[in-house]
């Protein structure tokens, strides 16, 4: 063991081959080994009488995921979904941050970032499923909204709206506080000696340095609602994305088509982190 | 900054009824697993805990609470020994690649879990492993190395090497040295890793759906493979609160072990 270590203590090229071995062969055999192998997948095809798969590379899924229209309107509701989820998100979460932010006393603001860590981590499909019961037929908020004359959304594309907005509000509630917290008190007491009101100093000075930090937790709600099949399963009847991906998956066992529709969100998802780092979104996580 | 008083009473409310939207839904999913009625109209019928005694006899449920645990604590522990390693080597040497090797490691934090999914099935099936447990267990391992590796790193870069460099100046050997001062000043941050770890794998649904196999149910995929039956509705809802409780509460221990709260966001 002392000589292990006397002979480690001199080459520190063998300690550090030593601590990432494992995590390498890991993450590059386990990880990165998965996600090449599923993108030559989406290049194969699969034999129609026997449901085998064919390694001959062809072009013919993403030909069709670009031709056939009902993909592309299932592409285009998927990123249009995303867009609306990641606004909303930004709206509703601003107010909230800059309370903890700029407004809440140290006790208030420990109390209020662990509420809100505390479901970011924890509970998702409990929660979709707990929003199934609250919008169903007989459902909580049918009930509250009857004596009004109104009605609920039901199970439909404004369910996954909301439904994907309550998930992901946690994942831009975050960063936008730690961005706000970030700006110093002297920039905004320097805005306001100068005349700035408090709307010219949150358009002239707040919005613009807490600009990375809305990119950087748009990037948690853009992807993961790009990816989610389990909400609109459960509170619509509508496809996205991810459910055109589970089906072929699975039902369909079309897994080289499901590889090449799933290159969709990849490649969105690619160009978003090449425009957030160039945001400086990355600084911000 | 000094905020008009209409723009400060206007904050507060805005903040109360936000955390009432968060924790409402979370109310309710308790409040109905008390449910004395079959069906899930409001306002409920009247509350009854047998519900809770029934889902405890539920062989299904049982078997699948089990195999939840087992899979956590077998992510858990792959991801404490992955993520440290990897922490301790980009914080506290310099290679070629590092910045690379951060990125990869998130990378599956970032990328949407269905890519995850079908890749670690595909791969699975090429390799021709049975899918079970253990193809389970890799799939979570792969997205909760990322929080040990997160909370390490943030614990490393705060910790000062000088301490490590004195220990080793005084004859400890590297062995002596990591136990002695790194593993001290990392305990708390790999604790709250694993909290994290444990509640990320408990109620993972997105990549455990492709990895693992017909025989093999987490609670969470029993959850989605029963929520359409009426008749097992109550019994449902007291498991989605299983899932909802073993996860909660390692994040909250997480939250209290860790002195500073930041450490336990995703960032």
């Amino acid at each position: 063991m002392r000589s292990i270590a006397a002979a480690l203590y001199r080459r520190p090229r063998a300690q550090l081959a030593l601590l990432l071995a494992a995590p390498l062969g890991w993450l590059v055999v386990a990880y990165l080994g998965s996600l090449a192998l599923f993108f030559i997948t989406s290049f194969w095809s699969v034999d129609s009488f026997s449901g085998k798969l064919i390694t001959t590379p062809t072009l013919d899924n993403y030909a069709a995921v670009l031709s056939a229209p009902v993909y592309r309107t299932i592409a285009v509701r998927t990123l249009v979904m995303a867009a609306l989820v990641t606004i909303t998100t930004i709206v509703v979460a601003f107010p909230i941050a800059f309370y903890m932010a700029r407004m809440a006393s140290a006790r208030t603001r420990g109390i209020l970032v662990v509420s809100i860590l505390l479901p970011l981590w924890s509970g998702y499909l409990v929660k979709v499923y707990a929003w199934r019961l609250i919008l169903s037929q007989g459902g909580v908020l049918n009930s509250v909204l009857a004596p009004l004359g109104l009605s609920g959304p039901g199970y439909s594309d404004v369910a996954v709206w909301l439904v994907e907005s309550y998930l992901w509000l946690p994942y831009m509630i975050i960063p936008i506080y730690a961005g706000l917290e970030r700006i110093p008190t002297s920039l905004l007491e320097a805005s306001s000696d100068l005349g700035g009101r408090s709307w010219i100093t949150l358009r002239r000075v707040i919005l613009p340095l807490a600009l990375p930090a809305v990119v950087a937790g748009s990037i948690f709600t853009f992807s993961l609602t790009l990816g989610d099949y389990i909400t609109p399963t459960l509170v619509s009847n509508t496809k996205f994305i991810g459910n055109v991906v589970y089906d072929f998956m699975g039902i369909a066992g079309n897994q080289p088509f499901a590889a090449a529709y799933a290159m969709v969100p990849v490649s969105i998802m690619l160009v978003y982190l090449l425009i957030a780092r160039r945001l400086g979104a990355f600084e911000a996580l | 900054m000094l905020l008009p008083r209409g723009i400060r009473i206007a904050l507060r409310v805005a903040t109360g009824l936000t955390m009432a939207f968060i924790y409402v839904p979370i109310a309710l999913i308790l409040l109905y697993s008390f449910n004395a009625s079959r069906v899930a109209a409001w306002p409920i019928s009247g509350l009854t805990l047998d519900w809770y005694g029934k889902a405890l006899a539920n062989a299904g449920i049982r078997d699948a609470l089990v195999t939840s645990v087992e899979a956590a604590i077998g992510a858990t522990i792959v991801s404490l020994v992955l993520g440290s390693l990897i922490a301790i080597a980009v914080q506290r040497y310099a290679f070629f690649g590092r910045q690379t090797l951060s990125f990869v490691v998130i990378l599956p934090l970032a990328l949407p879990g269905i890519v995850t999914g079908i890749a670690l099935n595909t791969a699975f099936r090429a390799l021709g492993l049975d899918f079970g447990l253990i193809t389970i267990v890799i799939g979570h391992a792969t997205f909760c190395v990322v929080v040990v590796f997160n909370n390490v790193v943030a614990r490393l870069r705060r910790t000062s090497r000088t301490a490590e460099e004195a220990s080793m100046d005084l004859g400890a050997d590297i062995f002596t040295t990591f136990r002695r001062i790194t593993f001290p000043a990392i305990r708390s941050a790999l604790l709250a890793g694993a909290l994290l770890a444990f509640a990320l794998s408990f109620d993972e649904i997105i990549v455990t759906n492709f990895t693992s196999g017909a025989g093999t149910q987490t609670l969470p995929l029993w959850i989605f493979t029963n929520y359409q039956r009426p008749n097992n509705l109550p019994l449902v809802n007291v498991a989605a609160v299983f899932v909802l409780l073993l996860s909660i509460i390692p994040v909250y221990l997480a939250s209290r072990v860790t002195s500073d709260p930041a450490a336990t966001g995703r960032t």
